[in-house]
């Protein structure tokens, strides 16, 4: 083992220690600022995704044109900003809501205005998928606007929402990764300021691969819990041909040019 | 009463206007199933659309009776409010040739819906739904998924969740248009079995002649927006006074202007055995010998659809003999063509 370590480089021993002591804590700072940003983006991007369908001209709840096109323009706005410019730019925002625009906590302000926007088209994309007929059908029965959101549209999308959640959650999960260049925590910062600043290879890729363990987690429970409550497929060979769909369609929904 | 006065119709579309319907008038009575038939693209759907204003006429009256409350006025659904709309819509309800069914819902939850809308007390609900489950046949399915149906039972899932509301009315879209010929029929029944038992006013979209022939009283036929004619189906079917009703009515292929000017009646196979040969066997029973002008006759599962334009023999007395013996049999309907030269 010693020898092996050797090998590795003379600082072998120190940075896998070095790993074993940190490595919980950054999982904890990586997660908790993922969920909570991924959390606070869908209470925003949730509803203003199911703006972006049913406010349209036709569409179940028409909003006046000037506002869903002010939606629109801000949602491509706040997209269209890299992140890492974001990042700075909020730092006066994060200072009002949180008092401090460095830090885990910090990183989840930015994370947030950038993944709603995200969220916002995910959730369009979802519910555009959705069979017209059935809101018809609905309609035809008396259904009111909010009724046809909340117990028609919601609940057929939830298996198409949790593949877009899952899909929300991974790619905040490494975008969060970049916080550690404004001084956040996480698994993220350990690869950029002990691995690479220091040149502790062991410490780098440690941290990466455990990244990429977390979000091939994540992906295949979102993944499965999207097709086990998906009541359009019900036998074996379904379940696995829909399986298959969610994954060609996340893998489309990655090829969205730089993610958020 | 369905009352739709002087309906118009027009979409707004990228190259101008399409005026989908043009002052159609048209009066359903109560208890009624009445046929709209027509060509693809000839405004049915949009006209049925227009009776709970899932379409909402460009100009025009559409007045129903009784749906807000039991005085029996007809009120013009064109003037309610939003909400008073809502509530007259649980009177109309609406079956689809996709049958538009919760995918996420299991069947005894689809027919639950139309309830929980309406704010009817659960338990209550879930119980008339399995009435209803009983009515449609399908009993044993509240529990199965939508996706887990044929094509037959999901409409007959549909039909029950149509009727959960108690409705006045029920319009079909092409209700059967995406079944087989023998689940069609089975459907037809049911319909036909609801419209009689419960007195609910049934319109049925379609533009199969085969699914008026069997179970609608009245029919109206549509082409390009316009009602071109209207009337009782024994009316339309034996004597279509327009272009129009004379392509849907005769089998196709026929050339009018070439038929006999007398002498000739139309039979329409309602699902009678297709191995008794009728045409043969009229010659040997009775001596008759007819003509097929036009057939356009199906076997399908060994019953006989379709319809046949016979030239009966100019002997008034053969041709009497002729016609008995044709409207003695199961399963066939007989009409005299008259004045089909328009």
């Amino acid at each position: 083992m010693a020898e092996f370590l050797a090998f590795l480089g003379p600082d072998a021993a120190e940075e896998v220690q070095y790993l074993i002591s940190n490595v919980p804590f950054a999982i904890w700072e990586t997660l908790y600022s993922t969920v909570l940003a991924t959390l606070f983006a869908y209470i925003i991007g949730l509803p203003l995704g199911v703006l972006l369908v049913v406010g349209e001209e036709g569409g179940v709840l028409p909003l006046p044109k000037a506002l869903m096109t002010v939606l629109n323009v801000v949602v491509n706005l706040l997209r269209s900003v890299p992140f890492l410019i974001l990042m700075v730019v909020v730092f006066p925002l994060s200072r009002v809501l949180l008092g401090t625009s460095i830090g885990t906590k910090a990183t989840i302000v930015p994370l947030f205005i950038a993944a709603f926007p995200f969220v916002a088209r995910l959730v369009e994309a979802s519910i555009r998928e959705m069979d017209r007929g059935i809101i018809e059908a609905a309609q035809s029965m008396g259904c009111s606007p909010f009724q046809i959101i909340t117990k028609v549209i919601l609940p057929e999308c939830v298996p198409s929402l949790l593949t877009g959640f899952a899909t929300a959650f991974v790619t905040i999960l490494s975008y969060g990764a970049m916080s550690g260049a404004i001084g956040g925590g996480g698994l993220g910062a350990m690869a950029l300021n002990r691995g690479y600043t220091r040149h502790q290879n062991i410490v780098l890729w440690g941290a990466v691969i455990l990244l990429v363990i977390l979000v091939q987690i994540f992906q295949t429970i979102g993944t499965r819990l999207a097709v086990g409550l998906d009541r359009r497929l019900s036998d074996k060979g379904g379940k696995k041909r829909g399986r298959k769909a969610a994954m060609k369609k996340i893998k489309q929904d990655r090829r969205i040019p730089d993610g958020m | 009463m369905i009352e739709l006065k002087h309906i118009s119709k027009i979409f707004p579309t990228a190259d101008g206007e399409f005026q989908a319907l043009t002052d159609v008038d048209l009066t359903i009575p109560t208890g009624d199933i009445f046929g709209i038939v027509g060509m693809s693209g000839a405004g049915k759907s949009t006209l049925v659309r227009c009776i709970n204003l899932l379409e909402r006429p460009t100009t025009g009256q559409v007045l129903i009776d009784g749906l807000l409350d039991e005085s029996g006025k007809a009120v013009d659904l064109c003037t309610l409010s939003p909400a008073q709309l809502r509530k007259a819509r649980r009177g109309i309800s609406m079956i689809f040739q996709q049958f538009n069914l919760l995918m996420q819902r299991t069947c005894l939850d689809n027919i639950c819906f139309p309830m929980e809308i309406a704010g009817v007390n659960k338990a209550k609900a879930r119980e008339r739904a399995r009435e209803l489950l009983d009515t449609v046949g399908l009993p044993d399915k509240a529990d199965a998924y939508p996706s887990q149906l044929s094509g037959g039972q999901k409409q007959r899932i549909a039909i029950a969740r149509a009727l959960a509301s108690n409705p006045k009315i029920l319009l079909c879209d092409e209700a059967t248009s995406a079944l087989d010929p023998t689940t069609t029929r089975s459907i037809l029944r049911l319909i036909q079995d609801i419209n009689r038992r419960l007195g609910i006013t049934v319109v049925v979209i379609t533009h199969e002649m085969a699914v008026v022939e069997e179970i609608c009283t009245h029919v109206a036929i549509l082409e390009h927006g316009h009602m071109v004619e209207t009337g009782s189906v024994a009316e339309v079917f034996s004597n279509p006074k327009t272009e129009a009703g004379r392509r849907l009515v005769y089998p196709e292929g026929v050339q009018i202007d070439q038929l006999p000017p007398a002498g000739v009646v139309r039979i329409a196979f309602n699902g009678g055995s297709s191995y008794e040969p009728l045409i043969a066997s009229l010659a040997i029973d009775c001596g008759v010998k007819v003509n097929i002008l036009g057939a356009d006759t199906r076997n399908v599962n060994g019953q006989a659809f379709g319809t046949m334009l016979l030239g009966l023999p100019e002997d008034q007395n053969e041709a009497a003999k002729a016609m008995n013996y044709l409207k003695a049999q199961k399963d066939v309907t007989v009409e005299e063509v008259r004045d089909y030269h328009g």
